[in-house]
C-alpha cells in the first residue's frame, strides 16, 4: 500500500495518487468482472485478507509494536500506528461498546476514495471494503477473531465513513508457544 | 567474527528457509603407510574415527574420501567398500580425507523440528508466569539466537559466541522476510522460500552485520 509522498528519502513511499488510481483500477474491473455489488465486496475483501495476513508481518517488523492483551489497545494501534503506516491518516477510535470488544473507525478522509464518486445504481457497493479484510486478516494472523465491516460510507451520502470492528474471539490454538 | 547459518521455521515447526553462511573448515587430508594408525568403526552408515587423535583427525570424523575419490556412506562412488579398502596393504600408500560430514537437508529439517519443540518445552519448565521460549542457547563453540515474531514465525542465527549485534540482524532480517518473500505473489504463507531476492538480502544484511559486529559486545 502506500504512503504520503514527500518524505522521499525512503523508496518504499510511492505518491498517494498512484495508489488510489491502481486501486480504483481494480475496483472499476472487478465491477465489470461480476455482476452484483455483494460479489464485488466479497471480493475486495478477499483480496483484502490475502493482503492482511502478509502485511502485518511487515508491519511488526518496522514498527516493533508489542502483543495486545486488550482490545483497546489493538484499536490504539491500529489507528494510530497501522493506518498511520500504510495510508497516511489517523483514524478516530469511538463508539466503543459497553462491553468494550466493539469499536469504529472513523475515518475524516479516505485516501483509496479521494476522486471518487459512486454512481446511483452502485448503492450496495463498499468501494474501500479492501480494508475489511485487511484489518481482519492481519488480526487473524496475531490470533484475534475479528468480524470487520462498513456502516457508513461519504461515497454513499452519509457524514463521514465508519469501520466496525468486532472482537469475536482469540484464537487460542493459534497462539504460538511462548507469547500468550 | 562470524555469522554461521540461519534458519528460518514456520508456525507448524516446518524448516522453510535454510543457509549456511561460513562454515570453519574441517576437512583434513592425510596420506598414510600401512598399517593405519586408527580405529574406525561403522556409525549410522558412516566410517568414523573411533580412537587415536592425530595431525588435525579427531575422534568422530568421518571418511569423506580416499585418494580423491568421494565415499558415500560406507563405500566409494565405484562401489568399493571403504573398510575393505583399508584392510589390504596393496592400496598402500593411501590418501584419505576426514571430516565432519554435513547436514543432510532431512536432518537440518528434523533439527528444526525438534527445536520448536525444545522452545515450547522452555515456556513449559520455566518458573515464572508467561516466560517466553528459549532465546539464546550458548555452547563453546556456537551461540543460537532465536526470534519468535507474534505471528509465530522462528528466525534462527547460528553464530560464534562472541559475535555481537546479533539482536539487530534479527530484527533485520524479520524485515527482509516480510519484504521479500511475503511481498511476491508467487511465494505461499508457510511454504518453503525459494525466493532470490530474498536470498540476496538476507546474505547482504548477514555480511554487514557480520562487519560491524563487535567482538565482545554480545548479549
Amino acid at each position: 500500500m502506500s504512503r504520503q509522498s514527500g518524505r522521499s528519502s525512503d523508496p518504499r513511499k510511492v505518491s498517494q495518487e498512484l495508489f488510489t488510481l491502481t486501486y480504483g483500477s481494480l475496483v472499476s474491473q472487478l465491477v465489470k468482472d461480476y455482476e452484483s455489488d455483494e460479489e464485488v465486496n466479497k471480493q475486495l475483501d478477499k483480496m483484502g485478507y490475502n493482503i492482511g495476513i502478509r502485511l502485518v508481518e511487515d508491519f511488526l517488523a518496522r514498527s516493533g509494536e508489542r502483543r495486545c492483551n486488550d482490545f483497546r489497545e489493538t484499536a490504539d494501534i491500529i489507528a494510530k500506528s497501522g493506518f498511520k503506516m500504510f495510508l497516511g491518516i489517523t483514524p478516530t477510535v469511538s463508539n466503543w461498546s459497553a462491553a468494550g470488544d466493539e469499536f469504529s473507525l472513523v475515518l475524516d478522509n479516505n485516501p483509496l476514495t479521494d476522486f471518487v464518486e459512486l454512481p446511483e445504481e452502485r448503492s450496495q457497493l463498499n468501494y474501500s471494503n479492501i480494508l475489511c479484510g485487511v484489518i481482519r486478516g492481519a488480526l487473524e494472523t496475531v490470533q484475534m477473531d475479528v468480524n470487520v465491516r462498513f456502516v457508513q460510507d461519504i461515497l454513499k451520502g452519509d457524514n463521514q465513513t465508519e469501520i466496525k470492528v468486532k472482537f469475536i474471539k482469540r484464537l487460542e490454538d493459534a497462539v504460538p508457544a511462548g507469547e500468550e | 567474527m562470524t555469522i554461521y547459518s540461519v534458519y528460518v521455521i514456520n508456525r507448524a515447526g516446518g524448516l522453510i528457509y535454510q543457509m549456511d553462511h561460513t562454515m570453519p573448515k574441517t576437512e583434513v587430508e592425510k596420506t598414510f603407510s600401512f598399517p593405519l594408525e586408527l580405529t574406525l568403526k561403522i556409525y549410522d552408515e558412516r566410517v568414523v574415527v573411533s580412537f587415536g587423535q592425530r595431525d588435525g583427525i579427531k575422534v568422530g570424523h568421518t571418511i569423506l574420501g580416499i585418494n580423491g575419490e568421494l565415499v558415500r556412506g560406507r563405500q566409494l562412488e565405484d562401489g568399493r567398500d571403504v573398510l575393505e579398502m583399508i584392510a589390504n596393504p596393496d592400496n598402500y600408500p593411501i590418501a584419505i580425507k576426514f571430516g565432519r560430514p554435513k547436514l543432510s537437508t532431512n536432518e537440518r529439517i528434523m533439527l528444526a523440528s525438534m527445536f520448536h519443540s525444545l522452545y515450547a518445552i522452555g515456556c513449559q519448565l520455566s518458573p515464572e508466569m508467561k516466560s517466553s521460549g528459549i532465546q539464546v542457547l550458548e555452547t563453546d563453540s556456537f551461540k543460537l539466537h532465536c526470534l519468535q515474531t507474534h505471528t509465530g514465525i522462528k528466525l534462527i542465527i547460528l553464530a560464534d559466541p562472541r559475535q555481537g549485534g546479533v539482536d539487530a540482524l534479527l530484527r533485520k532480517i524479520s524485515e527482509v522476510y516480510a519484504d521479500f518473500a511475503l511481498k511476491n505473489p508467487f511465494y505461499s504463507i508457510d511454504m518453503p522460500i525459494r525466493c532470490d531476492l530474498f536470498e540476496t538480502n538476507l546474505q547482504a544484511a548477514v555480511e554487514s552485520s557480520e562487519r560491524s559486529g563487535m567482538y565482545g559486545a554480545g548479549i
